[in-house]
């Protein structure tokens, strides 16, 4: 999950034309097509034998991440004798895309996917298996590797992956003499303390999609709760630390409508001491002037064991024949080098997806240590939902805004979400 | 087949098939997909088991079915109101001549020029519970009138615009009619210009004020007009979408979903495009059941107008 550009005016791009075509209707909508409109597009397609040009698609739109990937991607290709015709879209459209895709049976050969969204591309059985088609797993964290693993095989793998923890406007805190809080009780009273005025003691974004559950996720999972009972005692204790946040004034209510982009946007305004966000932020607030620390997110008790979820996209490989899968591999590999990726994690702030490398940029940037700490622990979101995540996240997203709304108690929103977890 | 029967089938021939591409056939399959389990795979696989009614059956079973509907309805018939009310009052008021009617006149234009997404991100900004300019003017209010008064209205905090589950609709609606009102007016305004003058001098002379004036002689002759901007209006308002995107997502908590963006969250949130298919046809089932109705009400028209 990033959302280095503003997350709202992607969402703009929205009207999408629907992917209503089924592979089983084409003949006739091809019939129809062909019929003197758009006969070039219905012509079969001819690039599958030619194996030196392979398609990417991603979505990194916003700068530095554009031209990393576009000039990394020019490298390897390169370096694997092919040129690689990259495309990149807002994340708004990629999963359409890829549906799109997949229904005429032409996918990217490579393409770079929000790690949630995985599993629905596998499950279509049009992605390669990794291990199978030779891509080495040697070094990474298990974790990371978890994240990318659709029903015991991997399909994605990571260069580098993001997660979540606190940040603080250093300032603010030594004039309130609070230090960053480390459990709940101190966060809670760390928020209290800081606000002031015009400033509120801590922002999250808590949005009505996915961007709300996963922050609210590290809160939810440290308690002890789990994605398949969301309305366990644990999971309702962690959303009454947000609704007494936001009731008792610490937390705006405004966060309802924040993504996290806003949420920053707060935090550099002064508007908020402590903010959730992502370690993408880091090369964002290295531009602002505001003097800020970062600690891993406070757990419920001292030495409870954080669990942020593993951010971050991973790179998939579709199966369009066994000359293009191996030269797609051959590019994959080479992104995954050592040297790729630490170059990667250095300039878009993520944690390389090889714990080795990723030791070794935690000593050379301190920013970045809370969050190479939290990977070991970082949970897969989708490890046990697979391809139901998505509908358990929008309720669970659901839940939470109607709690901070102030329509609902934390108990009965939750049992509410309950009934979009399927029985297993 | 008599040679101009055939010509004439050539000339409708373009139509039809254009029809049938873009419409019929994207229509068809919509229908088609809500009849069967449409999942993410099914995309690439092609399997998409039928399943009946399964789809429409949890649409109608899910709670969010009548509360979105109920939205619907408030969302459309909220704006229609106000922006026809609010656009025939400023297209009467045009008629009259003035200095900078002309300018006033296109200045009113730009909420409709704009595109949707700035003025919703615009529109966003206002609404801010914190720093809006609408809370800082509502709340410089609430302390002046609690000074003279000693009561404030307001209680000294923002009116929560777009996170309160309450009001989030109602900002909704308020943006929208905002961009609706320059369509109205324009369209309202050269009906008004089709009027004879001359009936208004004779209603004058014989003693009617300006209510009857408008009462029996606008109101009337602008009828046919007023059909055709409520119809299309409703259309509009019917498949609004980037509006509410912008301003809560259809949120918090669902409060400010229609019909439109419920459908695309099930389809291309929760990947089950069975099911938000079968969201979009009951909302083409609606605006269907209005173009009928419009379609009777103007062919009865024209045969009282025959007679």
């Amino acid at each position: 999950m990033r959302t280095a550009s503003s997350k709202r005016f992607d969402s703009l791009e929205v009207p999408v034309p629907r992917p209503v075509t089924p592979r089983t209707a084409r003949p006739a909508a091809c019939a129809l097509l062909c019929a003197g409109l758009l006969a070039t597009a219905c012509s079969p397609s001819s690039d599958e034998g030619d194996a030196s040009v392979l398609t990417s698609l991603d979505y990194n739109i916003s700068e530095p991440q554009n031209a990393a990937t576009a000039q990394m991607l020019e490298a390897c290709a390169e370096q694997a004798g092919v040129t690689v015709e990259r495309e990149e879209l807002p994340r708004e459209q990629l999963m359409p895309r890829l549906l799109q895709g997949a229904s005429q049976q032409e996918l990217p050969d490579l393409m770079l996917i929000d790690n949630p969204d995985l599993p629905q591309v596998a499950a279509t059985g049009a992605l390669l298996p990794l291990e199978e088609a030779g891509v080495s797993t040697d070094g990474f964290y298990p974790s990371v590797l978890e994240a990318g693993t659709h029903d015991g095989t991997l399909y994605g793998i990571a260069t580098g992956v993001n997660g979540l923890a606190l940040f603080y406007d250093t300032a603010k805190l030594e004039d309130a003499g609070v230090e960053p809080p480390e459990t709940w009780d101190d966060l809670r009273s760390a928020a209290e303390e800081l606000t002031s005025g015009d400033t509120n003691g801590l922002a999250f974004s808590a949005i009505g999609h996915e961007e709300g559950t996963w922050t609210f996720e590290p809160f939810f999972w440290s308690n002890g709760a789990e994605l398949t009972q969301v309305d366990s005692p644990e999971a309702v204790e962690a959303l009454e630390l947000w609704a007494d946040l936001v009731e008792e004034g610490h937390v705006s209510q405004s966060a309802v409508n924040w993504t996290q982009a806003d949420v920053k946007d707060q935090f550099v305004g002064g508007r908020a001491a402590m903010m959730v966000n992502g370690s993408w932020q880091l090369p964002v607030l290295a531009e602002e002037d505001v003097d800020y620390g970062v600690v891993p997110l406070p757990v419920p008790e001292a030495g409870t064991e954080p669990a942020p979820p593993m951010g971050g996209e991973v790179w998939a490989v579709a199966r369009n024949g066994e000359e293009r899968e191996a030269k797609a591999v051959e590019v994959l590999q080479c992104l995954l080098t050592d040297e790729n990726m630490t170059e990667w994690a250095e300039l878009n702030a993520y944690v390389p997806g090889k714990e080795e490398l990723a030791q070794a940029l935690a000593e050379e940037d301190p920013g970045m240590a809370p969050f190479v700490e939290s990977v070991p622990s970082a949970r897969s979101r989708t490890a046990e939902l697979g391809e139901d995540y998505p509908e358990v996240s929008s309720a669970l997203a659901d839940a939470i805004q109607s709690v901070l709304a102030g329509d609902a108690e934390p108990d009965e929103a939750l049992s509410q979400a309950q009934e979009s977890v399927p029985a297993s | 087949m008599p040679s101009h029967r055939l010509r004439g089938a050539l000339f409708l021939a373009p139509l039809v098939l254009y029809i049938a591409v873009f419409f019929g056939y994207p229509l068809a399959t919509n229908v088609g997909m809500s009849f069967r389990e449409y999942t993410a795979a099914s995309f690439y696989t092609g399997e998409a088991p039928f399943t009946g009614l399964d789809n429409y059956a949890r649409l109608l079973g899910d709670p969010l079915f009548a509360k979105t509907l109920g939205n619907t309805v408030l969302f459309t018939v909220g704006s229609l109101a106000f922006q026809f009310g609010i656009g025939l009052a400023l297209a009467v008021f045009f008629q009259r001549r003035f200095p900078l009617n002309g300018v006033l006149r296109s200045l009113l234009l730009v909420p409709w020029l704009l595109p949707l997404v700035v003025s919703g991100t615009v529109w966003r900004w206002i609404y801010d519970q914190e720093y809006g300019v609408l809370n800082q003017a509502l709340l410089g209010l609430s302390g002046a009138v609690e000074r003279l008064t000693g009561w404030a209205p307001l209680g000294g905090e923002g009116i929560a615009w777009l996170s309160s589950t309450d009001m989030a609709l109602t900002s909704v609606v308020i943006a929208n009619v905002w961009v609706g009102i320059p369509f109205n007016m324009v369209i309202l305004y050269g009906g008004l210009q089709n009027i004879p003058r001359h009936l208004y001098e004779a209603a004058e002379l014989d003693g009617a004020g300006p209510w009857q004036r408008f009462r029996h002689i606008t109101w009337p002759l602008l009828r046919p007009v007023t059909a055709v901007v409520l119809m299309l209006g409703l259309v509009y308002t019917l498949k609004v979408f980037d509006v509410i995107m912008v301003l809560t997502n259809g949120g918090p908590a669902n409060a400010s979903h229609t019909l439109t963006t419920w459908s695309y969250q099930i389809s291309f949130t929760e990947l089950d495009f069975g099911t938000g298919a079968a969201a979009g046809n009951v909302l083409i089932l609606i605006a269907l059941v209005f173009a009928l109705v419009y379609l009777r009400s103007g062919r009865t028209a024209d045969e009282g107008g025959a007679r």
